[in-house]
């Protein structure tokens, strides 16, 4: 076969492949601080224009500009900062645990960790929130036990999931965090139900979902815009543009058309983009969409601009398909080193304080992980009851599942 | 007591539900001001609000996402896909989420929804309205499918769908809507005002999930069915030289195979009927337990009458549907070899 030349048709291809030197200067990125904030209540027709620039707080000289400021208190900054270090520093741990075959799966929010912590910060702890599999810093933020984490990462006796689930599908009922699923994009829409069953009870909590801009091509993502923007529903639906669905650059997912944040103006409903690697801005814009939630605005479609540093999970090699020093070059740096830098250069940190706050939480980290071991990893130690897989399929344990735990003989 | 058809059945049994519970609310397309393409919810709207009865989006997988949502929020929805054929786009959130999320979450997350859906052919409606996919969900883990045959047990058993706190799938054959059905096109057809089971209470009251109901006692043979079939199969039975047991099973999944096993050990022989397309169908995995529950008191093989393997022919729809004719046929094999 020769290889097919139409000119008409459009594969799309990524601008650098593994081998050539990577450059982001297609790239339109406003300087910060220039994009104005409208009031919460504006009209989303007049609003096309922030779903088409990048909005900033934080430059690369260590300055938080412009009305979107969120004017953060010095101690939230440092809570941000030093969930966002406990993150990265969790991620790397669980992720070398995997690589000793301590557990089966693992997954990485490195680079991305701005967007789960100040959104986190920003919402209600009565607000429910529906991630994805990459925003393992709203549990961290909301004071997880980092041992129940890891507990449930090992499938062992501890484990909430009962050893149901492959490590990082978190479930946690009490910190209003939903079930992970691990089918791409299948909570977007049952945000928005949650969402309207509290508009329908009168009550001020409002939801929030995560998806990946891969995941924007699924039926479910416009099925959440359509139901969120036809009842009103009081939501934030949030895409995580991080440029790459395992080795699919965004252009699979259209991004190369039009930006993400654009897809809310067919819906009329407010599209925000958002440098995702700006802890302000990011907090800042969340602040603002929960408002308007709360008060009667309804949802509004929100892209984190970011970029994937780590791979997609510990099942593939990112450097058999993009730049290994992608990242390096990446125009909007790393979230974690601009608030520390801003920070430094407000006089409310220093890197004597980030050093210790890194040996810290590296303790703390190691010897959680040597607690949860203590109760099991998945190949070894103790697990959930084996009899338990039997049940929570229905609410009571029906005969024909009884008959067969029986046969297994537990 | 009042005479009711099944729509009424079916209409009073939400009826009940919205006006016990807040909790509950009603949504489909165009379920609302309408009142449903079958008028299943007629007036309810009027009743209830705008808030508790309305329509939605044509988007069956946005309909079954939102009821796990409103679930999970505390909320008994009951949500309508206004036909079983078109059910398809909502598959991912009934089978990876609806059905799983309270083993996944290890039991901290649920969603007690009700999948209402019309069901079963003989209405002319071509391969788009005809369908009964019942036996893709009974293959699935931690879903109710509910199919029944008559008014009583169409209110009763949607009551305690709504109730159950797991997620049911609730299939209402709509060839039985207006009547009894009993596999005849040509015949003049009956209204639910002569049957007894046309006799329903118009309060609250509950049939059990998971328990099945004999129908027609016998010696000779038992038929083991549901949905219209039931109806099909009672006739075919009447007009059988042999004494025939007719079991109408009500729910699918949690099967009543001690019901099923009882009357097959004892009359020794049996037949499994149903409309949806035979292989793979439901009635291979009731033939199946019967063989693992029965074997040594079967006197002949197990008997099987269901649609063919074709999709659902419009102009040949009387062609497909297994009717008396093809139970009666079937009856006779059993029985004679």
């Amino acid at each position: 076969m020769v290889p097919k030349s139409g000119k008409n048709l459009n594969i799309p291809s990524p601008r650098h492949r593994p081998g050539e030197e990577p450059e982001f200067d297609n790239l339109d990125i406003p300087n910060a601080g220039t994009v104005s904030r409208p009031d919460i209540m504006t009209d989303p027709k007049q609003m096309f224009d922030y779903a088409n620039t990048v909005i900033r707080v934080l430059d690369m000289k260590n300055n938080a500009l412009g009305e979107w400021d969120p004017k953060l208190s010095p101690d939230d900054m440092r809570k941000g900062l030093y969930d966002m270090l406990t993150t990265r520093i969790y991620d790397d741990r669980m992720q070398n645990m995997q690589r000793v075959g301590k557990m089966s799966f693992y997954m990485k929010s490195t680079g991305e960790e701005a967007v789960s912590v100040a959104q986190a910060m920003a919402l209600d702890k009565k607000d429910m929130l529906f991630p994805s599999y990459r925003q393992q810093g709203l549990l961290i933020s909301r004071g997880r036990d980092l041992l129940d984490m890891m507990n449930h990462c090992l499938s062992n006796s501890k484990d909430n999931c009962k050893g149901r689930q492959l490590p990082i599908m978190y479930t946690w009922r009490d910190g209003n965090l939903f079930s992970i699923s691990g089918n791409l994009g299948t909570q977007f829409c049952q945000a928005v139900g949650w969402a309207v069953a509290s508009a329908y009870k009168g009550e001020d909590a409002i939801a929030a979902t995560w998806v990946g801009e891969g995941t924007t091509a699924t039926s479910d993502f416009h099925h959440g815009m359509t139901f969120a923007a036809v009842y009103n529903a009081p939501v934030l639906l949030n895409v995580v543009n991080n440029q790459w669905a395992i080795s699919s650059f965004q252009g699979f997912a259209g991004g190369e058309k039009a930006t993400f944040a654009s897809r809310a103006m067919g819906y009329g409903m407010p599209g925000l983009r958002v440098d995702g690697n700006d802890f302000l801005a990011v907090y800042a814009v969340t602040k603002w969409a929960a408002d308007r939630a709360r008060n009667g605005g309804g949802p509004t479609l929100i892209e984190h601009f970011t970029y994937r540093a780590s791979a997609h999970s510990t099942s593939d090699d990112p450097s058999k398909y993009r730049p290994e020093d992608e990242y390096e070059v990446w125009p909007l740096g790393d979230p974690i080193e601009r608030l520390k830098n801003y920070l430094i250069e407000i006089g409310e940190w220093s890197e004597e304080r980030h050093k210790a706050a890194m040996e810290e939480i590296n303790a703390m980290v190691i010897k959680k992980y040597k607690e949860a071991e203590s109760f099991g990893t998945l190949n070894s130690g103790s697990r959930p009851e084996i009899s338990s897989m039997f049940d929570d399929v229905f609410k009571e344990q029906p005969d024909n599942l009884r008959r067969q735990r029986q046969q297994l003989g537990v | 007591m009042a005479k009711m058809n099944m729509v009424q059945a079916i209409n009073s049994a939400q009826d009940v539900m919205l006006e016990r519970d807040d909790s509950v609310v009603i949504f489909g397309e165009d379920v609302g001001y309408f009142g449903g393409v079958f008028n299943c919810t007629e007036g309810l709207q009027k009743k209830y609000g705008e808030q508790r009865v309305f329509d939605t989006p044509i988007a069956e997988g946005g309909i079954i996402a939102l009821a796990i949502g409103m679930g999970v929020n505390e909320m008994r929805p009951v949500a309508e896909i206004q036909f079983s054929d078109y059910i398809y786009p909502a598959f991912d959130q009934i089978v990876s989420e609806a059905s799983r999320l309270r083993y996944r979450s290890g039991g901290e997350y649920w969603a007690p929804i009700t999948i209402r859906t019309p069901c079963g052919g003989g209405i002319r409606g071509g391969q788009t309205h005809s369908q009964s996919p019942e036996g893709i969900f009974t293959h699935v883990s931690g879903v109710k499918s509910i199919m029944p045959s008559n008014p009583y047990d169409a209110k009763g058993l949607l009551i305690s769908a709504i109730e159950d706190d797991d997620p049911t799938l609730f299939f209402e054959p709509k060839r039985l809507y207006n009547g009894p059905f009993f596999g005849d096109p040509k015949q003049a057809s009956q209204g639910w005002d002569k049957h007894e089971k046309g006799e329903v209470p118009e309060g609250y009251y509950t049939v059990p999930i998971g328990k099945a109901n004999t129908v027609r006692m016998g010696h000779d043979l038992t038929i083991i069915t549901y949905g219209t079939m039931v109806h099909v199969s009672l006739a075919a039975a009447e007009l059988s030289d042999y004494d025939v047991e007719v079991i109408d099973l009500r729910t699918l999944i949690p099967l009543d195979i001690d019901h099923i096993a009882e009357s097959v050990c004892r009359t020794g022989r049996c037949i499994v009927v149903h409309e949806a397309t035979k292989t793979g169908g439901f009635g291979a995995e009731i033939l199946s337990q019967i063989q693992e529950e029965c074997f040594w008191k079967l006197e002949a093989p197990i008997g099987r009458v269901a649609g063919w393997d074709i999709p659902y022919p419009h102009a040949f729809e009387w062609e497909y549907f297994p009717g008396q004719g093809r139970v009666l046929d079937a009856i006779k094999k059993v029985m004679e070899g």
